[in-house]
């Protein structure tokens, strides 16, 4: 962080501080890096009431009953491969001479994963609410609904912002400004892999131990 | 067809209470009289391009300010209805099920839509000037905060007409907060209103944070800034730290009710004592986060007024820190009695009083810094000196209250309420009075009426401990908070009559700082020096009211008390002013963004309330659509020819 913040992306015009001129983008990936502090905090308290609650199952299915060994482990894979393609489109953004072409190519394969990681997650909500494990069957499965689904929304949030993202870097190419859009939804990325890296070991992995 | 439009009218608007017919006549005599001003006076352009849609901090401020009195004027008649009801055993002036919504709505008012927004009041209105900048780090994002917040109080307030109010108290504990024994849409009104405002209190946090960070003027190092800004730094951290918790913790029961799940429930393995336990975690840093501000604004005040630097500013900065962290580890104290075993309440048992520490080293720093100062009784400097002994009182019942085992006497008692209205009204409410007045020169440029201020101020003060000191001894006495009415023959009767005298004392009180306000719009004398109070900090080298651009040149700052020591510098013999050089100031465009997301925001809790959900689906697309449509936007700043700052500057007589 200290690295980007000190050097920013696409830093255009001289700046003299001595006159009340602050960096703009900086400031901006600064202020992002604090809002993914107050995210971590979001999903730190639903974690804990997951933890709280994933006994109380009130008769219900338990998650070693529900959990889909293969579903879970094919969106870990996905979401992981994502994380690592939108990495390679930030690091075409930062080569000196990357290609607007490239990036939105990376962007697009980032895309397509993300978007498959959303449909497998609705596809395991439908199924699992078809088969009578609904949000309203137990403590546990309003924790695992919430939960899950906080995490699944923010990927599709990303996915829209990513798509408008494109749009801008093919319309305007690479400047400060886009340099460092780009830049902030792969940060947002990165860290929604790491909160599924905890979903994955805290919500599955010991569910189905 | 009329019969079930009938039906509709009768659950949509509270019917059956002629005071709320009352506030239904009001409300819309209040809106046709707005509505016909604007008109006649053909001011809606003016409304739109200079208030609704501005980015300007220092008029963001100013619309905080506003709001938040009118939501103390608001919260004041709610609390003058439930005195009143107390006053004599067996009243049947309000119903039990009106007394819940009173004081459910005047705590939550108070707390959220009060002491919130005259805190980001001050932040917007100060802290920029005080550390020589020409704006915040995100002034747009500051906008949207402040919409947010204005359309989230709406809301809440709406409720009183339309629904039917909260009435679960301030808190909302399940289950009792659950759909099973609260059907009716109040509960969701509290939800949806908090968490609207709660985003924009959380963006202002970061927005604020950063500001302090990265937009000091040079030469600013952090042990130079004014203690107030100090405060709103570590203001800024707890809220950056409580609010995500909040969110969740209301979120969760509002898909209880929405969604049928079991968070909060009693059946189907949900754990009330969960939402309590997150609740508070928030909450107890919450009055943290509205006293620290007051105190940056004592420190201010004291050292102005007694003309003398502070005395231990670093250890100042230090128990703000202090205060900052410990307030994490003593939500339990709020619920000792649940059961959770003597050593979890020892321990927060013991943090609770550690924090009385550092308070303490902040009050004998103030004793000290007016030891020996030339002391000016000024209406800031007056509420300052009244804070003292009253915080000292609210402190000690505040220890008293976290002796554990001693807290299952007073608990929920009205000791309890004594002991919080004392450290709220006392520390938080006369910090924010002190504030407003001290800083109102810089707003309006105008100063307000001194004997006006004096009169309310002491019916204010000898109004509190009227109001105040007989519920301690009614608590020892076995009354409990949220009693709508009780017998003859308990011996509360009189301590009750006195103390809702004393409340209507404050209510003079507030009628005073209303006049004042009146007269000082048309008599107040004018600032034309910038500087009124002979101030130490930067924004009183600024004219009042500041231009749109704050500094013309950025100043260099050579240490603490800025402003001081350059007007030092200033009397040298020697001293020759250096010459002026603007340049063009870089500055955030107006946007009507903010104000059209935050409609869409209101749209969609007002159809989730009565659970619209094509509603909440119609305000949640504005809002995506709102959000794409700032990030398509690329033209976001302009920049202020030289020769208009010339002409402003030299229209201020300042070149
Ligand atoms: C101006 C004078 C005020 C008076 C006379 C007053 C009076 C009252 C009364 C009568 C109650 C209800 C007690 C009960 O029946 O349980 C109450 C509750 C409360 N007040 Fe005030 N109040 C005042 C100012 C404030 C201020 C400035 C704040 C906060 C900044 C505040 C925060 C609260 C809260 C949080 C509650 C608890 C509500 C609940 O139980 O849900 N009050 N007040
Ligand atoms: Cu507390």
């Amino acid at each position: 962080m200290a690295e980007v913040i000190s050097q920013p992306v696409g830093h255009q015009h001289g700046h003299d501080h001595a006159h009340g001129h602050v960096d703009q983008e900086s400031l901006k990936i600064l202020g992002f890096w604090i809002f993914l502090v107050t995210d971590c905090l979001l999903f730190g308290t639903l974690f804990a009431t997951f933890i709280v609650l994933r006994t109380h199952t009130d008769g219900g299915p338990t998650g070693k009953e529900i959990f889909d060994i293969p579903t879970f482990i094919a969106e870990t894979f996905i979401l992981l491969t994502s994380s690592f393609t939108s990495g390679l489109a930030t690091l075409e953004m930062r080569k000196n001479n990357g290609s607007v072409q490239r990036l939105i190519g990376w962007l697009i394969v980032t895309w397509i994963l993300g978007a498959a990681f959303v449909g497998l997650e609705i596809k395991e909500f439908t199924h699992l609410a078809l088969d009578g494990a609904t949000i309203s069957r137990s403590a546990f499965l309003s924790g695992f609904f919430t939960l899950v689904g906080t995490h699944g929304l923010h990927v599709s949030v990303g996915l829209i912002w990513m798509l408008a993202l494109m749009i801008q870097v093919g319309r305007y190419g690479f400047t400060a400004v886009t340099k460092r859009k780009i830049y902030i939804v792969g940060l947002y990325w990165h860290f929604l892999d790491a909160v599924w890296i905890f979903l994955f070991t805290v919500v599955y992995l010991i569910g189905v131990m | 067809m009329l019969e079930s439009i009938k039906t509709f009218a009768s659950h949509f608007f509270v019917t059956g209470d002629p005071m709320i017919y009352g506030a239904d006549a009001s409300i819309v005599l209040v809106t046709v009289a707005i509505l016909f001003v604007l008109t006649y006076f053909k001011k809606w352009r003016w409304l739109w391009d200079e208030w609704l849609t501005t980015v300007d901090h220092k008029k963001i401020g100013i619309m905080y300010a506003l709001a938040a009195i009118l939501m103390l004027f608001r919260g004041g008649v709610d609390a003058l209805l439930m005195r009143t009801q107390l006053a004599f055993p067996n009243m049947h002036f309000l119903q039990a099920e009106h007394y819940n919504q009173i004081f459910t709505t005047h705590g939550t008012i108070m707390i959220l839509f009060m002491a919130m927004p005259l805190m980001f009041a001050f932040f917007n209105i100060v802290v920029p000037l005080q550390i020589g900048a020409r704006d915040v780090a995100y002034p747009y994002l500051n906008a949207v905060s402040f919409w947010l917040f204005f359309f989230g109080a709406m809301l809440l307030n709406l409720s009183f007409v339309i629904g039917g109010s909260p009435d679960a108290g301030w808190v909302s504990y399940p289950p009792l907060s659950e759909l099973a024994f609260d059907k009716g849409p109040g509960e969701n009104f509290y939800l949806l209103s908090i968490s609207i405002s709660g985003i924009g209190s959380l963006a202002t946090g970061i927005n604020f944070m950063v500001t302090i960070l990265k937009m000091r003027a040079p030469g600013m190092k952090l042990m130079d800034m004014p203690l107030f800004t100090w405060s709103i730094l570590a203001t800024c951290i707890i809220i950056i730290f409580a609010f995500p918790v909040l969110t969740i913790a209301l979120a969760l029961l509002f898909i209880d009710r929405l969604a049928g799940a079991h968070f909060f429930t009693m059946l189907h393995g949900g754990n009330p004592m969960m939402f309590i336990n997150l609740f508070w975690m928030w909450g107890h840093p919450e009055v943290y986060i509205v006293v620290l501000p007051a105190f940056g604004i004592y420190s201010e005040v004291v050292s102005t007024f007694a003309k003398k630097r502070i005395f231990g500013y670093k250890s100042m900065v230090a128990s703000m820190m202090l205060i900052s962290i410990i307030s994490y580890f003593t939500w339990t104290h709020h619920f000792f009695t649940m059961g959770s075993g003597a050593d979890v309440n020892t321990f927060f048992a013991i943090s609770t009083m550690a924090i009385g520490v550092p308070t303490g080293v902040k009050v004998f720093n103030w004793l000290f810094t007016m030891y020996r100062g030339r002391i000016r009784l000024t209406l800031p400097m007056l509420w300052t000196i009244a804070f003292v002994p009253c915080f000292a009182i609210g402190g000690a019942t505040g220890v008293m209250l976290a002796v554990a085992p001693a807290d299952y006497q007073y608990h929920n008692s009205y000791f309890l309420i004594a002991h919080f209205h004392q450290v709220l009204i006392g520390g938080v409410v006369f910090g924010y009075f002190a504030g407003l007045y001290y800083w109102w020169p810089k707003m309006f440029g105008h100063v307000l009426n001194e004997k006006l201020g004096r009169w309310s101020f002491w019916f204010w003060n000898i109004g509190f401990y009227v109001c105040f000191m007989p519920q301690y001894a009614l608590g020892f006495m076995g009354m409990t908070r949220r009693l709508y009415t009780y017998p003859h023959g308990l011996g509360w009767s009189s301590l009750n009559l006195v103390s809702t005298i004393g409340a209507f004392m404050m209510g003079i009180g507030f009628l005073f700082q209303g006049a004042q306000i009146l007269h000082g719009i048309k008599f107040g004398k004018r600032d034309t020096t910038g500087d009124p109070w002979d101030g130490r900090t930067l924004e009183w080298s600024l004219p009042s009211p500041a231009p749109h651009y704050n500094f013309a040149t950025i100043p260099q700052i050579k240490g603490r008390d800025a402003w001081w020591t350059m007007k030092e510098e200033m009397k040298q013999p020697g001293y020759k002013k250096e010459p002026v050089h603007i340049e063009p100031i870089h500055m955030p465009k107006s946007s009507g963004r903010p104000f059209i997301m935050s409609v869409f925001f209101f749209i969609a809790g007002f159809g989730l309330t009565f659970d619209w959900i094509w509603m909440g689906v119609i305000g949640a697309i504005g809002v995506g659509i709102t959000l794409l449509a700032r990030s398509f936007e690329y033209d976001t700043d302009y920049y202020v020819p030289v020769d208009e700052i010339e002409r402003t500057e030299a229209a201020l007589g300042r070149l």
